[in-house]
């Protein structure tokens, strides 16, 4: 089973990006299960949701408390929620920001993990670019795809087209498709580093 | 056709398939997607004919739906919390009067203190008011549920409740096989009604009964719970049959083959107690799972036949009798045959406290090493609740307690679990 929770705040479309990524997974012949943490429905409010990925039927309900990937959609969260709480030791992080680990001070916090499965993408700056609104997920889906291979590019843009109107669809696809040349290209950068 | 989709998604889809014509519908939280979905195919001509009513309160919900179905109409709407207290004397008209309208309840908390979030206290108040309540373990069954509910209320003329966990099932994205029109067609046949108001054919539905029928009333409508035992069983199985997979009857059992120890529990919980017992049974304890999917009518012999070789029953429920311990717990008791001593009540999960694979396993084992008290809270922090009864001791105008214990806890929505 590969368990990923994602971070973010009321309004983000963290729970959207659950469900997406269930969708995806489905689509590739996998058992998914998409759930929200339930009541804080207020624009700006924390929010975390949960996605698990597995060959096997999943009938477990218990919040993902260890997760194997962790996608940060708003890294003012860092602060505030203990978001990083029980990753693997091999676990993923993807955080939406322009800056790197160093420049938003988890050099340290890095050091215990796998750096190169460590990784940041300007994921709003796509969004803006593409959608024209500030709605990181698609984007961030992209580069979980690149980070992590758990899904395709291909798998995460039918979740989206399914999901939205052509018009929305192909603009959050073109965001999720340019993070994933930019983390693809990082991981490139440090694999010959 | 298998899909990825929301639970309440599911359940709007399923509901549809069985055709009903008039769907009345109030807003609640966990409940609403359900009654959402359903609107959006009546308005594009997707379901018909139905009516769909919007209408003011809860209350009048149900009494919607008692007017529909006693006017020959198939009827359904879904509610929660609240929603079902407030429409509680209705709910027991529907029953007395015998009309099977179906009705989802998305399980969700009474407050106060208000809380949206799931445990089975709304359902299991009405657990006494003549409805068939059916408990949904995933997605699939509770549309499969839904499905089997007409047929059940249609056929006896008593109305079905689904119960299914709000958020934790309805708010799910997970795969479903959504069944074909001709399956559920096939399955359900057109609402044939044992009493309808016709003009054509006029008759009273819902008399003043006096002292001297009132008890043989009262009595039929136990008498045909009863009944419901000898069907749901058959109709699970005629399901099968139609729709190639095992879904409903009135109760599952997993890993019971040699156990001693036997966890009892109803909705979604059973699959983290399944994946718990895997784990236990992997290193050798002989542990099994017996899933309540039809508390009313309560499958005694069902129980009493799991249970007979269990040396001790850990009964884990979302629920609470206030001053007396656990509701479903007591319903086991009366079945179980070993001593009373070894039916252990576990409160878990109360206004969606999480309940966690390491937190049953602790408990589980206490269970064996017999030192599980009778009725235990599960993950309850004592810590807290000693500061408030202190702080009673100590002063008369001690407060409002669960502004107190906020207080105490500070920042909301910090914690993962």
């Amino acid at each position: 089973m590969f368990q990923v929770r994602i971070h973010g705040r009321g309004g983000q479309g963290v729970v959207t990006a659950a469900e997406l990524l269930s969708v995806a997974g489905f689509r590739e012949g996998r058992h998914a299960q998409a759930f929200p943490s339930f009541g804080s429905e207020r624009t700006g409010a924390p929010v975390v949701a949960f996605c698990r990925l597995d060959t096997r039927p999943i009938r477990l309900r218990e919040p993902i408390l260890a997760p194997d990937a962790l996608i940060i959609q708003d890294p003012t969260l860092l602060h505030q929620v203990d978001v990083f709480g029980g990753l693997t030791p091999d676990g993923y992080i993807l955080i939406n920001t322009s800056r790197t680990f160093e420049q938003l001070g988890l050099e340290e916090f890095a050091a215990g993990f796998r750096p190169e499965r460590l990784r940041t993408v300007p994921a709003t700056e796509f969004a803006l670019k593409h959608v024209g609104r500030p709605l990181p997920n698609a984007a961030l889906l992209g580069g979980f795809a690149a980070l992590t291979q758990q899904i395709s590019l291909e798998s995460v843009s039918a979740a989206i087209r399914e999901k939205f109107p052509t018009k929305v669809a192909e603009a959050n696809i073109a965001a999720a498709g340019e993070a994933f040349t930019y983390i693809s290209q990082q991981l490139r950068e440090a694999a010959s580093a | 056709m298998l899909k990825q989709i929301e639970g309440s998604a599911a359940v709007a889809e399923a509901v549809a398939l069985c055709r009903p014509q008039v769907i009345c519908a109030y807003p609640i939280s966990p409940q609403t997607h359900i009654v959402e979905g359903l609107g959006k195919l009546v308005s594009a001509g997707q379901l018909k004919p139905c009516e769909f009513i919007n209408v003011e309160s809860e209350f009048a919900a149900m009494s919607v739906a008692i007017g529909a179905s006693a006017a020959g109409a198939r009827a359904y709407t879904a509610t929660a919390s609240q929603g079902l207290l407030f429409m509680a004397e209705a709910v027991f008209n529907a029953a007395g009067l015998g009309l099977p309208i179906v009705m989802t309840v998305a399980n969700r908390a009474i407050g106060a203190p208000i809380n949206i979030w799931n445990d089975h206290t709304d359902a299991l108040s009405q657990r006494d008011c003549g409805w068939i309540q059916l408990f949904a373990e995933d997605n699939q069954e509770a549309l499969d549920l839904h499905i089997q509910a007409f047929r059940l209320a249609e056929e006896l003329s008593v109305p079905v409740m689904v119960c299914m966990d709000g958020f934790i099932l309805t708010h799910a994205y997970e795969r479903v096989d959504m069944p074909t029109q001709e399956q559920v067609d096939a399955y359900l046949p057109p609402y044939e009604p044992r009493q309808v108001l016709d003009p054509a054919d006029p008759v009273s539905i819902g008399a003043m009964v006096g002292p001297e029928a009132f008890m043989e009333v009262r009595y039929l409508a136990h008498a045909k719970q009863r009944q419901a035992l000898e069907l749901i069983p058959a109709w699970a199985g005629e399901f099968k049959r139609i729709f190639g997979r095992e879904s409903g009857g009135l109760t599952h059992t997993y890993r019971l083959e040699d156990a001693e120890t036997v966890v009892v529990a109803l909705g979604s919980v059973l699959g983290t107690i399944k994946d718990t017992v895997d784990e236990m049974r992997s290193h050798g304890v002989k542990i099994g799972v017996l899933g309540i999917t039809c508390f009313r009518p309560w499958p005694t012999a069902a129980v009493r036949a799991a249970l007979a070789q269990a040396k001790r029953v850990v009964v884990l429920e979302k629920s609470l009798a206030v001053g007396l311990g656990g509701i479903v717990s007591n319903n086991v008791s009366a079945a179980y045959q070993g001593s009373p001593d070894d039916v252990h009540a576990v409160i878990a999960g109360l206004g969606g406290r999480s309940i966690t694979r390491g937190s049953l396993q602790k408990v589980f084992n206490q269970a064996i090493e017999g030192k599980l008290d009778p009725v235990t809270f599960l993950d309850l922090d004592y810590s807290i609740v000693d500061r408030v009864l202190k702080r009673e001791r100590e002063q008369r105008r001690s407060g409002p307690i669960a502004e107190a214990i906020l207080r105490e806890l500070g920042v909301v929505a910090a914690k993962i679990g």
